[in-house]
């Protein structure tokens, strides 16, 4: 068993009051690909910005691959790769150009620079536009472009924040195959996103809200062990928004949501019977017998849902 | 070896950048181009044409032949004739005219009488005594002090050959034998001047611009992840420019030289020293900048905030030695100020470092200390 690539305790970066990161444990296991979940601000890049080394923790411990950081992070540098979440290699340099100069950075020169550039054009087929300058590549080559320059030193730990958020379906799924063979070829790789199908590719994951971890884990895990059980209730008409309003009103309804002619009710694990409880709610009215009530395996969106406690419009 | 390595990759993505800019790469050449020619000719504190008026309530042929050989010395040119004194005085006001020269009623007189009439100067009581009274007045916009001057210069002038009597010639007090600009021409001081000025303009800017630039762009993000040490950055930021000012001050130099007739005395391996310190004393003030400003608005700002008193107090314009000593103190910071007068001193005097050391060590230690500041003040962390 390698020992984890992550950890820390009590990992917090305060901005004057705001509390952007607050008391994140994190253990990272070696060789997987980790993700952070969370809505914008919820303190990802922060987090992500510590680990780097680029932010000193208010408070708490860090240690990546090791290194005590803030003050081994020099040393740390060259072996993690990080790709930001807006585009950072120089829009005036072109593709090629931009590889040369990262690869020199960190240390590569003569025939060893010249393969590996090579190597990562194919791998990340930038052949084709070796010549074209980085500011006009549209945003799955410059995502390419970034992961390649991110890797080029063959770095053991990769930080990716948000790297998909200006990318179309296609070049996500491409993408994310290249994130399963780095992490093959025994890399820790760490993702930062606010996308459900992307969060649920990671080996592990952490949700995050207002800079607090609410929950940890395998998705697997994170869905079987959530607080809840989920519940479609389908059929009826256009009264399901009035319907909606009523269930999110009971303490016992964690979240109720729309999904075209369907809704989707997160009870309390607490109510013992779920599917009793629901049918009780539905009230009197003509329309219950037109209603069919079905528990439905949970989702990462209902895990995500569940932990955050964003449980209704209701609540403060 | 590692240093030298990121640092040259450093050089040539500047270098690559610098190349696609063809804005910038064109007014490398043409700022000191076109500076030069521009201040060569038009730089000229030898008054000529000023635009005057006269007041004639002489009507003599006297009076005629005194305007005509006032229009002579060039220095002057009379555009409007008014009535009265105080027409004269509204057309100073409007702008119109820069001086008015009013002949008297009583002028042919007075040119008779006239004993001190480019003679000597009127004893402080002159009015008291007709005889040795002026025989006619400017009045001057004396706003200007270099008009003034220039009209001043005119209050002596000989009148003998008008009023037909031998030239009175006096003895100067003192002979003057100008050295190293015998024929006074202003160009040839404000060349080598020139040089300072355009190397201060230049080489901030292009530093001031460049960390905050990469701020800005985002860049500088994923730059600070890699193990590139502050100093090879900075250092690797400093070297393009450097040969950017020296072609720079061979631009301005070597125009002087041929179009203007600017004497080189020293020898261009000093003059090359002089100026590679102070390039790159001028581009660590660049960083120092870059590392402070926030955005390229306030590096610029900060630029300008340098550059007003480098080319004001330096030398440049107007005599260090004329200046208040507080001002001489600021004036001793800036590194223009070393530069005017060591560029100077080897072009005109051929004066070798030896000679020029005070400023050539301040010029040395400014850049060491500069760099070594740049470096510590930059921080590769986000907080």
């Amino acid at each position: 068993m390698t020992s984890p690539a992550i950890v820390t305790k009590g990992m917090s970066r305060y901005f004057g009051d705001h509390k952007a990161v607050d008391g994140v444990d994190l253990n990272i296991p070696s060789g997987s690909i980790y993700g952070f979940l969370g809505p914008n601000g919820c303190g990802k890049s922060t987090s992500i910005r510590m680990l780097t080394g680029l932010l000193t923790p208010t408070r708490g411990s860090v240690k990546v691959l090791g290194y005590e950081l803030p003050h081994q992070a020099e040393a740390l540098r060259v072996r993690i790769g990080y790709m930001t979440q807006k585009f950072s290699l120089y829009a005036d340099l072109t593709v090629r150009e931009n590889l040369y100069f990262v690869g020199r950075i960190y240390n590569l020169s003569g025939k060893v620079l010249r393969a590996r550039v090579d190597e990562l054009m194919v791998l990340y087929h930038l052949e084709a536009i070796d010549k074209q300058l980085a500011g006009s590549l549209s945003g799955g080559q410059k995502q390419r472009l970034a992961l390649a320059a991110a890797t080029i030193h063959d770095p053991d730990l990769l930080f990716l924040d948000e790297p998909t958020s200006a990318v179309d379906p296609e070049n996500r799924r491409e993408f994310w195959e290249r994130l399963f063979d780095l992490c093959g070829e025994g890399k820790t790789i760490l993702v930062s996103t606010h996308y459900m199908d992307e969060a649920e590719r990671c080996h592990g994951l952490a949700i995050l809200e207002n800079g607090i971890k609410r929950a940890d884990g395998s998705p697997q895990a994170l869905m079987q062990r959530m607080g809840a059980n989920v519940i479609e209730i389908d059929g009826g008409n256009n009264q399901l928004r009035q319907l909606k309003n009523q269930l999110i009103a009971r303490p016992e309804i964690i979240s109720a949501a729309q999904l075209g002619t369907r809704l989707r009710v997160l009870v309390s694990s607490e109510v013992p019977q779920p599917l009793i409880y629901l049918s009780k709610q539905l009230g009197r009215d003509e329309q219950k017998a037109q209603r069919r009530l079905q528990q439905v395996r949970p989702s990462l969106e209902d895990v995500f849902v569940t932990c955050t406690g964003n449980r209704n419009e209701f609540s403060p | 070896m590692n240093f030298h390595h990121r640092i040259a990759a450093i050089v040539s993505k500047e270098l690559h950048q610098l190349a696609r800019d063809q804005m910038t790469f064109a007014m490398i050449v043409m700022i000191p181009l076109v500076q030069l020619l521009l201040f060569g000719y038009a730089i000229n504190t030898d008054v000529r044409h000023l635009p005057a008026g006269l007041v004639n309530q002489s009507h003599s042929a006297y009076a005629r032949l005194l305007a005509n050989s006032v229009e002579a010395t060039q220095v002057v040119q009379f555009h409007h004739h008014y009535t009265s004194v105080k027409a004269a005085e509204q057309a100073i006001t409007r702008g119109e005219v820069r001086a008015v020269l009013i002949l008297p009623q009583d002028f042919t007189e007075r040119l008779a009488q006239g004993k001190t009439l480019g003679r000597e100067q009127p004893p402080v009581n002159a009015m008291d005594r007709p005889e040795q009274r002026p025989a006619a007045q400017w009045l001057v916009d004396g706003s200007d002090t270099m008009i003034t001057a220039a009209i001043r210069g005119l209050r002596n002038m000989p009148l003998d050959e008008l009023v037909d009597r031998e030239v009175y010639q006096p003895v100067p007090s003192f002979e003057m034998v100008p050295y190293f600009n015998p024929e006074q021409r202003n160009v040839v001081n404000i060349a080598p001047g020139l040089v300072a000025v355009i190397l201060s303009m230049t080489m901030i800017m292009f530093t001031s611009a460049s960390l905050v630039r990469e701020r800005e762009q985002g860049n500088m993000e994923f730059l600070i992840t890699t193990p590139v040490r502050p100093l090879e950055l900075m250092i690797g930021k400093i070297i393009p420019f450097v040969f950017v000012g020296l072609v720079q001050a061979g631009i301005v130099l070597a125009l002087s030289h041929w179009v203007f007739r600017v004497p080189i005395n020293g020898s261009l391996l000093t003059i090359g020293i002089a100026t590679l310190l102070f390039i790159m004393a001028s581009l660590v003030l660049g960083l120092l900048i870059s590392i402070r400003a926030q955005t390229q608005l306030q590096a610029m700002q900060m630029t300008f905030f340098i550059l007003l008193p480098s080319i004001l107090l330096s030398g440049f314009m107007f005599p260090y030695e004329a200046m208040p000593v507080a001002a001489q103190w600021i004036a001793e910071v800036l590194p223009a100020t070393h530069f005017v007068r060591t560029i100077r001193g080897v072009v005109l005097r051929d004066a070798d470092l030896g000679d020029l050391m005070p400023d050539i060590s301040w010029l040395i230690a400014f850049a060491l200390l500069g760099l070594l500041l740049a470096a510590l003040r930059f921080n590769k962390r986000l907080d």
